[in-house]
């Protein structure tokens, strides 16, 4: 745990997202495999919800095949407990407030921090409302991680500096995961003021659909997120494990070669 | 309210950063318009000249003797324009949409007559709208989306989930996270949030406001029980929130029993819910063990939501207002019975309530004062309850 900030010091960093349990979560396990072999430094796994706010439909669609696959939170925390000893890249649990809440704060905290889970996005949970359930994961060692928008006000930034964790989520656009026009224009303008704010790593994500639009930001920011187009190719691929490898690992090193060079 | 935006322990902002910004304004711009002298007179205005407002408080007399009970008023919002109480919040917030700059409004919908209430002040003000509601809502209530499409509005068909009210809610916000900079969103309940609670409570409590003032005038003294439904819960707040600070006066929320608590196929959120966070507040809500929301069932489309406001959520922790439940075939005999006693045909959401007072006012004493907030009007229910009707369920 706490291994979030040691990954951006070797470089710029492609972080990816992935579904848990679409279409099934042994799928899923050997995707996380496959996604490290081919660059990925940081694996976020979704956890699957019913009515994601913050989805667009290839996300959204996603959710509910891992839900009528019967994924739940806790299962989710096994699979990153069984991949512990596999994976060394760090896995980040990306989900909404309800199911955690459900749950309960405390023992979620307990059991990804003994899943080995080092962060948690939670993008219905802003900072304020969530002040205990982020002190929680901290004394656990879990990284609690905030995501800003382009939109985002100053007092909003100085907070978003204080209490963030790990790294920072720039969202790319005002919108919804997927969505691949309204990219936000003043982007060098938009990270500058952040940067202001904010000490540590940002990482940028939404609308990131191939290697040229990673490669444009990845000079200004420490670290890129993927996540509907991978999701696009579980979608196609899903059904059989070794074509679905053969297809997320030449995108991803793509990815990973646009961002580096 | 302990914090603000908060009831007790629920309400709060539970959203996405990108909205943060235009909920501080909505509610930075609602303070400020709440006590603006020229924004109070032009609603007030609008209420008067536009809606026919102050609604009716009428005595039913004939379901009095009937029921040989208390003493029976009924507030009829049924008589609005479009039908239910929906156009005071739609009219308010349209006009709060004006003074906000905002160009487009946006709104969610049911059974569709939030929809249309919002399409008709969209018309009023000139303003572009767009509503969202389920494709298997647009099929069960066809007629509402024409209504909409004539009143100028967009009616975006919703794909997602289970194709009804609370995807069209989050449709809905998915799409106001894209488009905050010019469009508003119009929330129909008292649920959302923060302001959406207190702001269309606000807009609402003129049902509240006139029954007190109309109880004044017709028996002197102030009700001893008022008789609401609950799905989100506006029109119940409405009339409820004058009376908080009144302990004399009980009040019953009704929540949809649908087929049976028992069956799962029910909407009674307070009664077999427990607290989460959907659509952006805290409050009880009906989930699986999970934590994933589970789809409500009732008769009536405008009970038929998962989430129920915050505030209400309060009230029944604080024991201020009892909540109870009413199953749909109790709720088509209160809808037949009205019909045929006091020649007013209830929505069935309304219904609900009636059917709660067809129980307790037999034993009430021959001089209590009771109001039923009759939220709307039946006719869009015709063809829900024909085949009812026809299987000779009526009292």
């Amino acid at each position: 745990m706490r291994q979030l900030g040691n990954v951006f010091n070797k470089g710029k960093c492609l972080i990816s997202f992935v579904t848990a349990g679409d279409p099934d979560l042994e799928t899923t396990r050997s995707l996380v495999l496959a996604l490290e072999e081919a660059g990925v430094d940081i694996i976020e796994l979704g956890v699957p919800f019913s009515d994601p706010q913050a989805d667009g439909p290839v996300i959204q669609a996603a959710g509910q095949r891992a839900l009528k696959a019967g994924t739940t939170l806790s299962k989710v925390l096994d699979l990153a407990r069984n991949l512990k000893g596999d994976v060394k890249a760090p896995l980040v649990l990306m989900g909404y407030y309800n199911p955690i809440m459900s749950y309960g704060e405390e023992r979620f905290a307990l059991d990804a921090a003994e899943a080995g889970i080092s962060g948690v996005i939670v993008p219905d949970l802003p900072f304020d409302e969530g002040e205990d359930f982020y002190s929680t994961l901290d004394r656990q060692g879990v990284d609690g991680i905030l995501m800003l928008t382009p939109n985002t006000e100053e007092r909003r930034l100085i907070e978003t500096g204080r209490r963030g964790r790990g790294f920072v989520y720039c969202v790319s656009l005002l919108g919804i995961t997927g969505q691949e026009s309204g990219f936000h224009e003043q982007m060098g303008e938009y990270i500058a003021r952040v940067r202001k704010h904010v000490s540590i790593p940002l990482a940028l994500g939404f609308g990131i659909e191939g290697p040229e639009r990673a490669a444009r930001v990845a000079s200004i920011v420490d670290g890129v997120v993927v996540g509907s187009a991978i999701v696009r190719l579980v979608e196609k691929f899903g059904h059989d494990r070794k074509e679905l490898e053969n297809n997320v690992k030449p995108f991803v090193t793509s990815l990973k070669n646009a961002i580096t060079i | 309210m302990s914090r603000k935006g908060y009831y007790g322990r629920f309400g709060g902002r539970f959203v996405p950063e990108t909205l943060f910004p235009a909920l501080e304004e909505l509610d930075k711009a609602y303070d400020e318009l709440s006590c603006d002298q020229a924004f109070q007179k032009e609603l007030k205005e609008l209420l008067s000249k536009y809606c026919g407002r102050p609604s009716p408080l009428y005595f039913a007399e004939r379901l009095t003797e009937y029921l040989g009970g208390a003493r029976i008023y009924l507030k009829r919002e049924d008589l609005n324009p479009t039908g239910a109480h929906k156009i005071n919040n739609a009219l308010g917030q349209a006009l709060i949409a004006l003074r906000l700059g905002k160009k487009r409004i946006i709104a969610e919908t049911g059974a569709g007559q939030h929809g249309v209430a919002t399409a008709t002040a969209a018309a009023r003000f000139g303003l572009e709208c767009h509503v969202f509601m389920g494709e298997e809502d647009m099929r069960r209530q066809a007629l509402n989306v024409d209504r909409m499409r004539l009143l100028g509005t967009e009616v975006v068909p919703v794909l997602s989930g289970s194709r009804t009210l609370k995807d069209a809610t989050n449709e809905a916000i998915r799409h106001w996270v894209a488009h905050v900079e010019d469009t508003h969103y119009i929330i129909g309940s008292v649920v959302g949030p923060h302001p959406y609670p207190a702001m269309v409570r606000d807009f609402q409590r003129i049902i509240g406001d006139e029954t007190k003032e109309q109880m004044y005038e017709a028996e002197g003294r102030l009700p001893d029980l008022l008789v609401a439904c609950v799905g989100g819960g506006s029109n119940s707040i409405g009339l409820f929130h004058p009376f908080i600070g009144d302990p004399s006066v009980r009040m019953i929320g009704v929540e949809a029993a649908g087929k049976g608590i028992e069956t799962g196929e029910h909407a009674a959120t307070l009664t077999a819910g427990r607290i989460g966070v959907l659509h952006g507040s805290r409050s009880y809500l009906l989930q699986d063990e999970e934590g994933q929301i589970i789809e409500a069932y009732s008769i009536s489309a405008g009970l038929d939501y998962p989430g129920v406001g915050p505030e209400h959520s309060a009230y029944m922790e604080s024991g201020r207002v009892e909540y109870t439940s009413v199953t749909d075939r109790e709720a088509l005999e209160a809808f037949s019975l009205l019909s045929k006693l006091e020649g007013i045909i209830p929505a069935l959401e309304s219904s609900h309530a009636i059917a709660q007072v067809l129980k307790t006012a037999p034993g009430l004493p021959k001089d209590c004062l009771v109001v039923i907030n009759l939220s709307g009007r039946g006719d869009k229910d015709m063809n829900s309850v024909r085949p009812y009707l026809l299987e000779g369920v009526e009292a």
